[in-house]
């Protein structure tokens, strides 16, 4: 059995696991980390469930093995409330009815709040396409899109909430 | 677990890395983004005994302008390119297939060099190697060698590539002056491969007449596809809607494309030869500007 030893920092939080090398970003941030906030759909990054910042990009955590995340840092859904507070997102989502069943709202969450950090104030074509990755079988995206686009506003005014720290994207 | 298990590997250098290919030949895959081959893992699809993950070969890091080239590294991601802007000055057709390359989370880690050898006939960047006639650097055990994209594309995920050998970089020629370009795509949902997906780029003397163009075609035969006859019908010529028609009208006698659940052959004949019409109205328009 091939084991390597990670560190990581998720939302703030150093740990130092072993896992198998084999075994994906998503399953150990469950299993080993027992942080469940983050879903698992399609396992072949369809559906983006699993979405989770990784140095501030969103990336699809079924899609990277754990041992890859080693020295970097994880946010996942469970950063964004902070103090029993909901982060904007989170409210917004509540406010609009962006879930039903919840299982694709870590995803979407993560998605959003990745995009919101590089879009301040984007159009509903913009915020249409940001979550074109995420599928929800629920609520027909609408109430989605209007959740996205009222936390963008109260972000604006309240500043910028990023889960805990924000990379810029290379551009070299 | 969902993949069969491996033996991880995490090489630091380009050297470490083709001598773990030399030594471990067949049983080794090579891991960048992951994008497309971490879902053939996880379904079983790909079973590799030894995984030489490169994304810690930092040297690898680059989109670089050298001799009127763009010079990309094997772990430029497609966000690199979207946002770069030196590709934005130089070719801007990459940009525009690269937003159309499956989601944000996706290109954040998938890489243009990992597309390229994945081989997808419908993926975007082998048709954007071809209609710019660019080059892949490819290191193995014997040395390092450049092969034309014309050479490198096979058939159905399959390149010329040996097992030993890793594409380092891909060389790109930046677009001509004055040249305009387009990417168009037709799929089932924004993000899904294209059922067909084409690029052009056109030049024109001041009198309006093509002096030279590209045009290639992905999702409608084994490998993206090079429509050279209908370059040769539009080089020398006004650049007029009745050329683009007829120009269009021929392109389904170069491709081959098969039916799948997806679309069928005729209707992707059909598609393709519309999209090519469009993609070459829009390139003109966009002509002189660059």
């Amino acid at each position: 059995m091939d084991e390597r030893r990670i560190c990581l920092k998720v939302n703030g939080k150093q740990y130092d696991e072993m896992a198998e090398t084999r075994m994906t970003l998503v399953d150990f941030l469950r299993e080993k980390l027992g942080l469940t906030g983050t879903h698992i759909g399609c396992e072949h990054g369809v559906c983006g469930a699993c979405t989770v910042l990784l140095n501030g990009t969103a990336v699809r955590s079924c899609l990277m093995f754990a041992v890859q995340a080693e020295q970097g840092e994880i946010a996942t859904v469970e950063s964004l409330a902070e103090g029993g507070e909901l982060h904007p997102l989170q409210k917004a989502f509540c406010e609009h009815h962006a879930l039903q069943c919840g299982f694709c709202t870590p995803g979407f969450l993560m998605t959003a709040c990745a995009f919101l950090q590089e879009n301040h104030a984007p159009s509903v074509d913009e915020i249409r396409l940001a979550i074109s990755g995420n599928l929800c079988r629920c609520t027909g995206y609408e109430s989605i899109i209007k959740a996205i686009a009222a936390a963008s506003r109260v972000m604006q005014h309240q500043g910028m909430r990023a889960p805990y720290r924000t990379y810029p994207i290379s551009t070299k | 677990m969902k993949p069969a298990p491996f033996q991880y590997h995490d090489p630091r250098t380009v050297d470490e890395v083709v001598s773990l290919l030399g030594r471990l030949g067949e049983d080794a895959k090579i891991l960048a983004g992951g994008q497309s081959l971490v879902p053939l893992m996880n379904f079983r699809l790909a079973r590799p005994r030894h995984l030489v993950d490169i994304n810690k070969v930092s040297s690898l890091d680059h989109i670089r302008e050298e001799d009127h080239h763009l010079v990309i590294g094997a772990l430029a991601r497609q966000r690199m390119i979207e946002f770069s802007e030196l590709v934005h000055r130089k070719n801007p057709l990459l940009i525009e297939a690269c937003r159309q390359i499956g989601h944000p989370a996706i290109r954040n880690r998938g890489t243009v060099c990992g597309s390229l050898a994945h081989a997808d006939p419908a993926a975007e960047w082998p048709a954007l190697a071809l209609v710019m006639d660019a080059s892949l650097v490819v290191r193995g055990p014997k040395g390092e060698r450049h092969v034309p994209a014309s050479d490198f594309f096979l058939s159905y995920f399959t390149t010329c590539l040996d097992p030993r050998e890793l594409v380092v970089e891909v060389r790109v020629p930046e677009l001509p002056p004055g040249a305009g370009s387009c990417f168009l795509e037709v799929s089932r949902r924004h993000g899904d491969f294209a059922l067909v997906g084409a690029a052009v780029w056109l030049t024109a003397d001041a009198s309006g007449i093509c002096a030279d163009c590209g045009i290639a075609l992905a999702g409608v035969a084994a490998c993206a596809v090079r429509a050279r006859a209908a370059e040769r019908r539009l080089k020398g010529e006004r650049l007029t809607d009745s050329l683009f028609a007829k120009v269009a009208k021929s392109i389904p006698d170069e491709l081959d494309p098969t039916s799948d659940l997806h679309a069928s052959a005729e209707y992707r004949r059909k598609v393709a030869a519309e999209i090519v019409r469009r993609a070459l109205g829009i390139a003109r328009q966009r002509m002189g500007k660059s």
